[in-house]
């Protein structure tokens, strides 16, 4: 029996003042994003995806100019076609934002982020600026190289644009910015969902299937639906000529897409809250 | 300290934890005792915050864990073996979080130390065994140099070595005046490292008490007697409000009076004995005695088949 006969020396544990903080939840988060390869793989596609494809329709558009009539020639969006990689970029981006949450889930880990922080708005709040800022940042390099390389590609005889002519700066901006919405919208299914599968079937199924789905609807309806969707407003950001019809305008197209981040990481911070972890 | 008052937590239908009060106090170990599926695990997320309890409440230093300003300064834990993500290192893992609370990167370096993990500090956790996940997790729970510490099945994994290790740990951290919560299914263990006990059985509370204590309680402590006239021993103790059992060995189990008792009276009487020997439980026994009742997943050990009509329960 370890009977205690001396009374145990008081703890003299000076706490610092204060509790810990936002910065401190920060560089918690950078730490967490960096040190693991899936983070790695998610960007490196992105990058070269978004980068690579966009080069190599730059490359073959140039090759082929010469056998395309003049409509075809007339119709070319330079900007476009360099920034076509976007498109599957989107889908790396889309993945990282649900592992950034749902690999906590999976693996455990979210039991010792709480454990240490127990304040789980103050936690979600700082993975998203973490995520928001990395996915930004990869997105818009991603962009900006996809444009001046495709362009470089896109050498004479075929027309090419910079980022001065009309709608181009804006598809370039605007790409890196809708990505890093769409990133975000991901994140929060994958709050919500917390499933890693789950969640990537969902971000991928509003991409892919559900414009299938409302091809079914009246037309008119369809119409009036359709440009609410993600990839129809990715599509129309990148575009610099030939504005679909009945489309929102670029830039009210990326509010309705930051709105449904909002809303879904929204909704996924009060289940957060709730959620026995 | 913590303090659990009338803690309950449903899931669905199912009742993990019911009414579950104690108090948990600084400076001794305190085990954590049931069997397996008894509401341990529950309760300590509860203590965490990590679940939310259906009813009642339970708080650390007086107030409830997400209050606390400094979490990981103030309170340790160790909840679940390998709860890090595969791919991270052990050194990234315990880096996030100690950021969380503002603690100096030195600390890592000195727990991957302590826990004897430092020589493979970087590579990533999934190819750790779960001995090696364990120390990681201990060296979590004590990165803030907290001084409530809870710890679910610590041993779990680890080889003897290990094992008495974490044993010396733990009663060193409550020599220094810490509170230190351990839980486990094994009372063998608990009987070595603990000084007292909250016991567990289906989510409710069976007792708290001192090991001590919980031995001496116990049914099981009884007085084996022999004698050439064990008869007339016998008559004479149950006369004095003893309950005495007559073994097929010839012997004498005697409960209700101690062996004082009973020589004193064999004198008087008198009669001859040949044995006096005041028998108690080993502390699996008296803990299998208290929760023989609660335990949720029986194994039987009886032959598969309806052989004898009395079932299982051996």
């Amino acid at each position: 029996m370890s009977t205690q006969t001396t009374p145990p020396p008081a703890m003299h544990k000076a706490l610092p003042p204060g509790h810990y903080g936002f910065l401190d939840l920060l560089r918690s988060e950078w730490t967490k994003i960096r040190t693991v390869r899936s983070t790695m793989w998610t960007i490196g596609v992105t990058v070269v995806l978004g980068i690579g494809i966009g080069a190599l329709v730059s490359a073959l558009t140039r090759s082929h100019w010469s056998s395309m009539n003049l409509g075809q020639r007339l119709s070319f969006d330079p900007s476009a076609t360099s920034l076509i990689g976007i498109l599957f970029a989107q889908f790396a981006v889309g993945i990282l934002g649900v592992l950034v949450i749902s690999a906590e889930y999976s693996t455990g880990t979210i039991r010792a982020t709480f454990s240490a922080a127990p304040n789980r708005s103050r936690v979600f709040a700082a993975k998203i600026v973490v995520f928001g800022l990395l996915s930004l940042i990869v997105a818009e390099f991603t962009s900006f190289v996809a444009f001046f390389l495709g362009q470089f590609l896109l050498s004479s005889p075929a027309t090419h644009a910079t980022l001065s002519s009309p709608g181009a700066f804006r598809a370039v901006f605007g790409g890196g910015l809708f990505v890093c919405a769409l990133g975000l919208v991901a994140m929060g299914l994958g709050t919500i969902i917390r499933h890693t599968a789950g969640a990537i079937s969902a971000f991928v199924g509003i991409l892919l299937v559900l414009p299938i789905l409302t091809a079914a609807l009246p037309s008119q309806l369809s119409q009036d639906v359709r440009k609410f969707m993600p990839d129809r407003i990715g599509v129309d950001m990148l575009t610099t000529k030939s504005q679909d019809f009945g489309a929102f305008s670029p830039w009210v197209g990326l509010l309705i897409v930051a709105i449904y981040a909002v809303v879904l990481l929204f909704i996924g911070a009060s289940m957060l809250e709730r959620r026995d972890a | 300290m913590i303090e659990a008052k009338g803690l309950t937590k449903h899931y669905g239908d199912k009742r993990a934890v019911e009414q579950l009060s104690f108090t948990v106090r600084p400076g001794v170990v305190t085990g954590f005792l049931g069997p397996n599926g008894s509401g341990k695990s529950t309760t300590m997320r509860m203590i965490m915050g990590l679940d939310m309890p259906t009813a009642g409440d339970v708080t650390v230093k007086g107030t409830h864990f997400k209050n606390l300003q400094w979490p990981l300064r103030e309170v340790g834990a160790l909840l679940e073996a390998k709860a890090i993500h595969p791919g991270r290192s052990a050194r990234a893992h315990l880096t996030m979080l100690a950021q969380t609370n503002h603690l100096p990167s030195d600390r890592v370096d000195e727990l991957l130390e302590l826990v004897g993990l430092t020589s493979v500090a970087n590579k990533r956790a999934g190819k750790f065994s779960l001995g090696m996940g364990q120390r990681l997790g201990i060296a979590a729970a004590l990165l803030g140099d907290p001084e409530i510490l809870l710890f679910d099945e610590p041993v779990n994994g680890l080889d003897p070595d290990g094992i008495r290790w974490v044993r010396n740990l733990l009663k060193g951290l409550a020599r220094e005046g810490r509170t230190v919560f351990v839980s486990s299914h094994l009372m063998s263990e608990m009987a070595l490292t603990a000084d007292e006990v909250v016991i567990i059985g289906r989510g409710k509370l069976i007792s708290q008490t001192s090991i001590g204590d919980l031995l001496s309680q116990s049914t099981e402590n009884f007085v084996r007697v022999r004698s050439p006239e064990a008869a007339k021993l016998k008559a004479a103790l149950e006369e004095q409000g003893a309950v005495v059992a007559l073994e097929d060995d010839g012997s004498l189990s005697v409960r209700g009076a101690n062996e004082v008792a009973i020589g004193e009276l064999a004198a008087k009487l008198p009669v001859v004995l040949h044995e006096l020997a005041p028998q108690s439980a080993s502390l699996e026994e008296a803990f299998m005695e208290l929760t023989e009742d609660s335990i949720e997943y029986h194994g039987s050990t009886s032959s598969t088949g309806p052989i004898n009509s009395t079932g299982a329960k051996s």
